[in-house]
């Protein structure tokens, strides 16, 4: 058992969020975030918030933001296109933002739909002014949520951490 | 020819007086130049773009800031293009937050072309049929005031579609400066920047 695989990364990302003092959880689900929401819907100090599409997280957390609030967008790499134009918001206004999202498209994927808009995520953020970073290994997790909570709270930036698929795990398809 | 429908100034001079404290988000085109008409005022946030946002952005507030009336006044067009924000709303429910649209049937800012509301959809029968606490659609000031209450009440999740004469008006422009716009609230709210 290498030690890799001995860190919980799932729990992690709720333990890391809690400490930048996260009061408001938005999201569309996926499986790969699955952990971190059910504890989240699970915590009465946090106020979780079902999206019908991702987009609708970013003017929710600005608004939060001119009430004193942190909040996180959590969704996959296919819902970074419907967010395109909203995060027009967070450049003009400089709202803090911080997205996780979870990677389909760009290892081991089994369905080529999630394809063009997997391989397109991070370029198509880096266009909108999005900063950036990757993790790939359980042991990177922690760190990249901790920088990218930094930068977006303390400087006002637009912060996204890609979970890749190989850190995730590919997708069993069973019927 | 004087039209008997509301004209769209008055009825945001008459919603928005004595209005408190209350934190009001505005919909980009008329609805932001509309809210500017009546007063500017720090405790406005006008959007100039991000269509589709206001009402989430409203939400928002609401939830962060429960002691307060949230009022986001929009026009039918920016709100047809957020009709799955009814429903993320009407999951949440908060009892401070009214949502009002300025329904003139048309896009108003694009040169008056037609929008659904306007082929005959009622976005306060949408708001009615995902839960919403109130609905109204409201066609006189008699209307307007008991909608004012309902907004000052905080006692339950309103959405309202006030129809409105689609004559167009002179524009009375809110800063664009989005920075400065949320930073003079956060101010006005007691944070620290």
């Amino acid at each position: 058992m290498s030690a890799n695989t001995s860190i919980d990364w799932k729990s992690q990302v709720y333990d890391v969020l809690k400490e930048y003092d996260i009061k408001h959880m938005v999201y569309v689900p996926d499986a790969g975030h699955s952990t971190a929401i059910q504890k989240f819907e699970s915590d009465d100090q946090v106020s979780s918030v079902v999206l019908t599409t991702e987009e609708e997280g970013i003017p929710y957390l600005a608004g939060a933001h001119l009430g004193g609030e942190r909040g996180v967008l959590l969704m996959q790499s296919s819902g970074v296109g419907n967010c395109i134009n909203m995060l027009s918001l967070q450049s003009n206004s400089r709202f803090p933002l911080l997205m996780l999202i979870t990677m389909r498209g760009d290892w081991a994927e089994f369905n080529q739909w999630q394809n063009p808009m997997g391989q397109a995520a991070e370029a198509a953020l880096n266009l909108m002014g999005v900063l950036t970073w990757r993790a790939d290994e359980p042991q990177q997790v922690e760190a990249l949520i901790r920088g990218a909570a930094t930068m977006a709270f303390e400087g006002d930036q637009a912060c996204a951490v890609l979970l890749g698929q190989k850190l995730i795990g590919k997708k069993d398809w069973i019927k | 020819m004087t039209s008997s429908l509301l004209q769209r100034r008055e009825v945001v001079s008459d919603l928005l007086q004595d209005r408190g404290d209350s934190l009001v988000v505005t919909g980009l085109g008329s609805p932001s130049y509309d809210v500017m008409a009546a007063g500017d005022n720090d405790l406005n946030y006008y959007l100039w773009g991000a269509m589709g946002g206001a009402a989430m952005l409203g939400l928002g507030l609401a939830k962060a800031k429960p002691d307060h009336s949230v009022l986001v006044i929009t026009g039918d067009g920016e709100m047809l293009m957020a009709m799955g924000a009814f429903a993320t709303i009407a999951v949440q429910c908060p009892k401070n937050l009214t949502l009002v649209i300025l329904d003139n049937g048309h896009y108003g800012e694009t040169g008056m072309q037609k929008s659904h509301t306007g082929h005959g959809i009622e976005l306060n029968k949408v708001a009615e049929s995902v839960g919403f606490d109130w609905t109204a659609r409201i066609d006189n000031k008699e209307g307007v005031q008991d909608l004012r209450h309902k907004m000052h009440a905080r006692g339950s999740l309103n959405c309202a579609v006030i129809v409105i004469d689609a004559a167009e008006v002179g524009r009375v422009l809110p800063s664009r400066d989005g920075v400065y716009i949320k930073n003079r609230m956060k101010l006005a709210l007691g944070q620290v920047l």
